[in-house]
């Protein structure tokens, strides 16, 4: 079972009070519990069971503007009281940084709200082995398919952050995930895809025989790919490739890139990025969403954002260190984005793919090929070749490049969204990007 | 001695702890209780301030039960007669009906590649600083361009103790260190970085001496300087030159992880139905090593217990070995080779690389360059991924130049190289006689685990690679 709030919160003003008797003029501390089953099953046959209990402390201690911090998996007493005194010395000894500060009292969450986040149910490992037979006699139908590996994980999570402000809240969570990696082959080649959902209530948990079905039909469609050669040609990006852009594009307006200088998109504020039709919003308080959140890491209340209105952005994500230093006030972003997404563009998928006479439709990209100082971009890819609306034959070995300034210019998006992830994209296109092949 | 007492502070007794696993582990084909003790401290610069300075502690164990393919896992933070009975119960539960014989033969050896230190504890916090501080003021005042410095330390000590059924014990301290420097510079509107680091498992000492940070910081900044002057890469398949040393996690990314026994004991490698095959050009020999003293990859032994040794993987061209851990030499019938590891306790044990490393031959870089018409040449990387199915794999060039009629010419943009595994190394016509391990900052991910790992190669030539740039 995982700690209850009595627990945590017992922990959590232990630690605060030790602190301020050890000197420090302001702390904070968040203690999490986190209690994960997982069990893999390997060619429709039990491979792994995994069970995990992770205990966690993390403190910060200010003196005036000095701040140092620790962390530890020990919540013996014994140890935090060595930890805090090493923690409260530590601080003593930093240079000070005028921008160091427990959040502004007035920006912290004054409610919180339940945002069905939380889902008491168990379910027992014979039920995750039921679910996982099922996913994996589905997947493993097509003869080519001559390898599955799947997984059920039920995870609940509670959390307590407290400061000496005077702030202390948590809730708990939960999610229940189950993936499925495929691998098929035949006589030119061997392929791998996969499949995954994962949601905060179990009953939401997509049917397990389509989930195997759709992993190995992914992966069947990959066999006996072709190389092309090097052109410039529109890319259309899967949804799950779209919503890793979305990423970028949230890093590069991170407040600390931004008061470091190291972003593309510094001084681009009320600046348009992004093609007329284009929005993008983050919004926490979508019920039962993966990214859902009442505050942030600090405890600052988070509002929903529209990002980028109409091509324009409008804000950055700012915590509230790096928004004293550049005269902004905190908007609980500290930690990043909460559920993060483009509005649905105005055509549907099958148009998208029929705008161009050939396309290039990219479903998996490897390498870490964005460079949020430059904005330039350059990945390895696979995929499939587009023409006149039909997908043609599978590519692989190719990259895709360009740089992310222009690319955000010629975003065309199609009405597909769906709340799969935390940061969602429907699918996507951009015109001009370059691919290298033969 | 540095060692964790595991049992010091809690209500479990070392006999309680060994009946536990005994019991549980009794009809198993493998298993232990691996427990862990690990401190670490990073300070960081950044922005012409101390950002950072934290300290972790962590500690907990890892119970494992293993009966034919099954491996049942359990972990906790929790150090008690409780929490390792409850992780007992969860492994039984998984495991139900078992019938195995446990494998008590374990390699024993008294070699070790690291001293029995606390890098962390052998400088003080303000002696640290004062040489972060130190740094900035150095690279800062060396070029006007310098917009941004970053540099921290990261120092950690890993205790680890691994307790077998039956009461067989065996400890390992590992120490590691990493020192890293960031500078971006601007220049006409335009931004690049340069990034350069170094590590091992020593005492800061080793890399903190006067000269030795300013090389550091001297390399950061060269590399910047020569991107501030870049242009677009070109786009298309070509001949490529590779540096020595860092370059070498195209040996990682393109061979290493697909002769990871795991994935082809699954058959999911493309490499799985090569062995005794010739998968490279003659001439190539790689090794992987967890021999090499204080190198970041290396270790005394592995997570399992196994002593760590030099494995060849490739010779003259020839597939030979595997990596393997205990669980994939058993089921595909050989020994492990020390190479069982995990990122922590929460994990776990997975065949991985220690130090992979292809050696010497014959040519010189001067050679390669003038056999290339049009073609690059890449001297350092950021990171790599593969893909160990279809055997695609990439790299991020971090300092490259176009090569012309046998001359090296402008530098070009950091792009993406792209190969596959089971056929680059077919292509590679030249292998050079400049053998040079990497600075030691590599981080090797795998299922979600991070291991420290290191490489090393000569100077190779690639008759054909695609260059993932923007000019056609």
């Amino acid at each position: 079972m995982v700690k209850d709030q009595e627990f945590l919160e017992k922990k959590a003003s232990y630690c605060l009070s030790l602190a301020k008797k050890l000197g420090a003029t302001g702390s904070s501390v968040i203690v999490n519990n986190s209690v994960s089953e997982t069990v893999n099953f390997r060619n429709k046959k039990l491979d792994e069971s995994n069970r995990s209990d992770d205990l966690g402390i993390n403190i910060t201690t200010y003196i005036g503007k000095k701040k140092s911090s620790i962390s530890s998996s020990n919540l013996l007493d014994d140890n935090l009281n060595i930890l805090i005194e090493k923690c409260v010395e530590t601080t003593k000894n930093t240079p000070e940084d005028e921008f160091n500060s427990l959040p502004d009292k007035d920006l912290l969450a004054k409610e919180v709200k339940d945002l069905s986040l939380y889902d008491d149910t168990h379910i027992e490992n014979d039920q995750k082995i039921d679910y996982l037979k099922k996913l994996e006699s589905a997947a493993s139908n097509d003869k080519k398919i001559v390898n599955t590996e799947s997984s059920f994980t039920q995870n609940k999570s509670n959390f307590i952050l407290a400061n000496s402000g005077g702030f202390c809240a948590g809730y708990k969570t939960s999610s229940f995930t189950a993936s499925s990696v495929a691998v098929a082959k035949d006589e030119k080649s061997m392929e791998r895809d996969y499949e995954y959902s994962s949601k905060c209530f179990l009953k939401d948990l997509d049917d397990a025989g389509e989930l195997g079905k759709q992993a190995a039909d992914q992966t069947i469609r990959k066999l006996s790919p072709k190389k092309i050669g090097s052109e410039k040609i529109a890319i259309i990006f899967d949804k799950r490739i779209g919503k890793g852009i979305l990423s970028t594009f949230a890093s590069a307006i991170s407040s600390s890139a931004i008061s470091r200088g190291t972003s593309f998109l510094k001084d681009k504020v009320n600046q348009k990025i992004f093609s007329d039709t284009i929005n993008v919003l983050d919004k926490p308080d979508i019920l039962k969403g993966l990214g859902s959140r009442n505050f942030d890491s600090e405890g600052v209340k988070t509002d929903t954002l529209k990002l980028v209105d109409q091509g324009i952005l409008k804000h950055y994500l700012i915590d509230t260190y790096n928004g004293k230093k550049l005269n902004l006030k905190s908007n609980g972003r500290c930690g990043g984005t909460s559920n993060l997404y483009f509005e649905n563009g105005n055509i549907s998928f099958k148009d998208l793919l029929n705008s161009k006479s050939k396309s290039l439709y990219i479903t998996e990209t490897i390498g870490h090929g964005s460079n949020i100082v430059t904005g330039d971009y350059s990945v390895g890819a696979t995929g499939f070749l587009v023409e006149n609306g039909e997908f043609k034959y599978p590519i692989n070995e190719i990259t895709i490049a360009g740089n992310f300034k222009d690319m955000f210019k010629n975003i065309t998006l199609a009405n597909d969204l769906e709340f799969k992830y935390a940061t969602n994209s429907p699918t996507m296109m951009i015109e001009g990007m370059v691919v290298a092949g033969k | 001695m540095y060692m964790s007492d595991f049992f010091e502070k809690s209500d479990l007794s070392r006999s309680d702890a060994e009946s536990i696993i005994s019991d549980t582990l009794q009809k198993c084909d493998d298993g232990e209780l691996y427990l862990e003790n690990s401190k670490s401290e990073s300070i960081l610069l950044d922005d012409n301030k101390i950002k950072n300075s934290s300290y972790s502690s962590d500690l907990g164990f890892g119970f494992r039960a293993i009966s034919d393919e099954v491996v049942a896992y359990s972990h906790s933070n929790e150090i008690s007669k409780n929490s390792l009975r409850q992780s007992s119960e969860n492994l039984k539960s998984t495991l139900k009906s078992v019938k195995g014989t446990y494998n008590h033969e374990i390699p024993k050896s008294n070699k070790k590649y690291y001293e029995n230190i606390n890098p962390i504890e052998q400088k003080s916090l303000n002696e640290k600083i004062k040489i972060l501080n130190e740094v900035n003021n150095y690279l800062r005042s060396k070029d006007d361009n310098i917009k941004q410095v970053t540099a921290n330390f990261l120092g950690e000590q890993k205790s680890v103790e691994i307790i077998r059924s039956g009461g067989e014990t065996l400890t390992d301290v590992r120490p590691l260190i990493r020192f890293n420097v960031s500078v971006m510079l601007e220049k006409n509107g335009r931004k690049e970085t340069g990034v350069y680091g170094i590590g091992g498992r020593k005492s800061y000492d080793s890399y903190l001496k006067d000269d030795n940070w300013k090389s550091v910081c001297d390399e950061a900044l060269r590399i910047a300087s020569v991107n501030l002057e870049s242009k677009p890469a070109p786009a298309g398949e070509m001949k490529v030159v590779l540096g020595p040393g860092w370059p070498a996690i195209l040996i990682h990314e393109a061979v290493g992880h697909g002769l990871e026994g795991d994935f082809n004991r699954k058959k999911t490698s493309a490499f799985h139905n090569l062995m005794g095959q010739k998968v490279a050009s003659e001439g190539v020999t790689i090794v992987d090593d967890g021999t090499i003293d204080n190198r970041r990859g290396s270790l005394t032994i592995d997570d399992e217990g196994t002593p760590t040794e030099k494995t060849v993987l490739i010779e003259n061209g020839i597939l030979k070995n595997f990596m393997q851990d205990r669980l994939n030499a058993r089921l595909m019938k050989t020994k492990s080779t020390g190479s069982g590891r995990r990122e922590n306790y929460r994990h776990i044990v997975l065949p991985r690389m220690r130090n992979t490393m292809m050696l010497s031959g014959s040519h010189t870089q001067d050679e390669m360059i003038k056999a290339v018409d049009k073609g690059i040449f890449a001297v350092s990387f950021g990171g790599g991924q593969v893909d160990i199915t279809s055997g695609k794999f990439v790299f991020n060039c971090t300092e490259a130049y176009e090569i012309v009629n046998g001359k090296i010419g402008s530098p070009i943009k950091g792009a993406t190289l792209i190969g596959d595994g089971p056929s680059i190394l077919k292509e590679v016509s030249m292998v050079g006689n400049d053998m040079m391990m990497d600075p030691g900052i590599g981080t090797c991910g795998k299922a979600g685990q991070g291991v420290p790992v290191g490489v090393a190669q000569p100077s190779i030539l690639i008759n054909k690679m695609t260059v993932g740039g923007t000019k056609l």
